[in-house]
């Protein structure tokens, strides 16, 4: 099973029902995704911090997961500040620095980290099946919510069989090193794996077939928003109401 | 004489692999009501087969399959006959894709129309029957090989079916888990095909024994008494064998 460590809890982020927090992670990522200046996106990642802390995360897995994000912004800062931009430059040594590069570097950080904090915050408190069945009550067309929920469910199954096949080839001696024996034992190991997942899928296609499935997953608990809910609605929209009137003005400044 | 018609009816069914040479099941006929029956035959002679054939997850060349009279044509009639047709894969992997075991047992009864209040109900009342008391919030995949066949039988329990098809059920169960199985097929007031190699098995859930041959399903004539060599550890204490 995939983990979904920030899932469990009982803070008042993991008690929202999901419908409420997608609406709020739509609001506030678009927002901070689209804005274009430094000060907005620092608000923006400042208050998403905010609302991260209330949710309690685990810190040492918070900062696992911000590390994996932040590396792809470590490249943004390596390459952007050479390469970016028309404006003033700062001569170090050999290097020509960007002024330009680096505000964009900046902004992409801001914003990446900002909306980062936001899905933790709020979709990642919430089990990946009941924000599948969130995003059906929402509207999403019932295929794609389904698509959502078994390509969640499949990589699971995928991950199994190509443990259980690695473990069949290392118990029988397989060292992987750089030879074209390693290579040819891994296309194999992927080719099998993509075969046996695809049978298996089709087997419990039909067991599911066999128990009335027909194309329409049916949850076994179906929250109701409660006043609680609305309230926090409220105050997620309004947060994405105040950083979007913030890049208003300092836009027109 | 019975007058009603048979739970479930085969005429005349043929089946060939698809793009191979020659059939299968060669003109099966074959009825059920009440009874409790058991298939034998080796590997690849078709058994599983005979039982995808019945759920329509195979299509046959010829034949029909009737359930209480009427011909199975439409969907619909392969919802209802799947809903009245309980089966138990070989492997319970297969049949087990819910995070939960509650989910799991609860999915059937859902699809058929129960509200999650009622499903929830059923499904709890199922696990109960099956001696699974507490198992509800278990993860399906983290239960051992015994658990999860007795799950698995569970979620076809939960959609009340009037018949069971088990395919190889005791297969790789430790004796106490064989026995359970045993004791909940046998206090079930249902009628079932098992397909096993496990003649014991048969033995104890089992009052008729058909096998598949060249194509054919035939009934095996009823028990004879024979003796045959046999080991098993502490054999040389006086003991009772399984009748």
């Amino acid at each position: 099973m995939i983990d979904e460590p920030f899932a469990t809890g009982s803070t008042l982020f993991h008690k929202r029902d999901p419908k409420i927090k997608i609406i709020g992670t739509t609001a506030i990522s678009m927002v901070l995704a689209l804005c274009t200046s430094i000060p907005v996106a620092a608000t923006g990642c400042i208050i998403t911090a905010i609302l991260l802390s209330f949710s309690r995360p685990n810190f040492k897995l918070l900062s696992r997961r911000l590390i994996q994000v932040n590396i792809f912004t470590l490249f943004i800062w390596i390459t952007l500040p050479l390469t970016y931009g028309k404006g003033e430059t700062i001569q170090l040594s050999f290097l020509n620095i960007h002024l330009d590069g680096i505000r964009m570097a900046a902004l992409i950080s801001l914003k990446t980290n900002g909306i980062l904090f936001c899905f933790l915050a709020l979709l990642a408190t919430s089990s990946t099946s009941s924000l599948g069945h969130g995003l059906e009550k929402l509207g999403v067309p019932r295929k794609l919510s389904f698509l959502f929920l078994f390509t969640y469910r499949q990589l699971f199954v995928i991950h199994q069989e190509y443990l259980r096949l690695q473990r069949a080839a290392k118990l029988r001696g397989f060292t992987p090193n750089n030879s074209l024996h390693t290579y040819q034992t891994y296309s194999h190991l992927f080719g099998m794996t993509l075969v046996k997942s695809w049978n298996r899928g089709e087997r419990i296609h039909q067991a599911m077939i066999l128990r009335g499935f027909n194309g329409r997953l049916i949850p076994l608990t179906q929250p109701q928003p409660g006043k609680a809910d609305y309230y926090f609605l409220f105050v997620m929209l309004l947060i994405s109401l105040f950083l979007a009137g913030l890049s208003f003005v300092s836009v027109s400044q | 004489m019975n007058t009603n018609p048979p739970l479930l009816e085969l005429r005349n069914l043929t089946y060939s692999y698809p793009g191979q040479k020659g059939s299968l099941l060669q003109n099966i006929n074959f009825t059920i009501s009440k009874e409790r029956i058991g298939f034998i035959g080796p590997n690849g002679s078709g058994k599983t087969t005979l039982f995808q054939i019945i759920m329509g997850l195979l299509q046959v060349d010829e034949g029909e399959i009737l359930l209480h009279g009427t011909t199975i044509e439409t969907d619909k009639d392969l919802f209802t006959l799947r809903k009245k047709l309980g089966f138990l894969f070989q492997n319970s992997d297969d049949q087990l894709f819910s995070p939960t075991v509650l989910e799991d047992v609860a999915f059937g009864p859902l699809n058929h129309g129960a509200t999650p209040a009622e499903a929830r109900n059923i499904s709890i009342q199922t696990l109960e029957k099956l001696g699974l008391k507490g198992f509800e919030d278990r993860i399906t995949h983290r239960l051992s090989g015994g658990e999860k066949k007795l799950v698995a039988l569970a979620t076809i329990l939960s959609m009340k079916p009037e018949m069971l098809l088990l395919d190889e059920p005791s297969n790789n169960l430790d004796p106490a888990t064989r026995e359970r199985l045993i004791k909940i097929l046998r206090s079930q007031d249902l009628p079932h095909i098992i397909i096993s190699h496990d003649l014991d098995f048969l033995a104890s859930t089992c009052a008729q024994l058909y096998t598949i041959q060249d194509q054919q399903l035939i009934r095996c004539k009823a028990k004879q008494i024979h003796s045959h060599e046999h080991i098993h550890p502490y054999g040389d204490q006086p003991h009772q064998h399984g009748t």
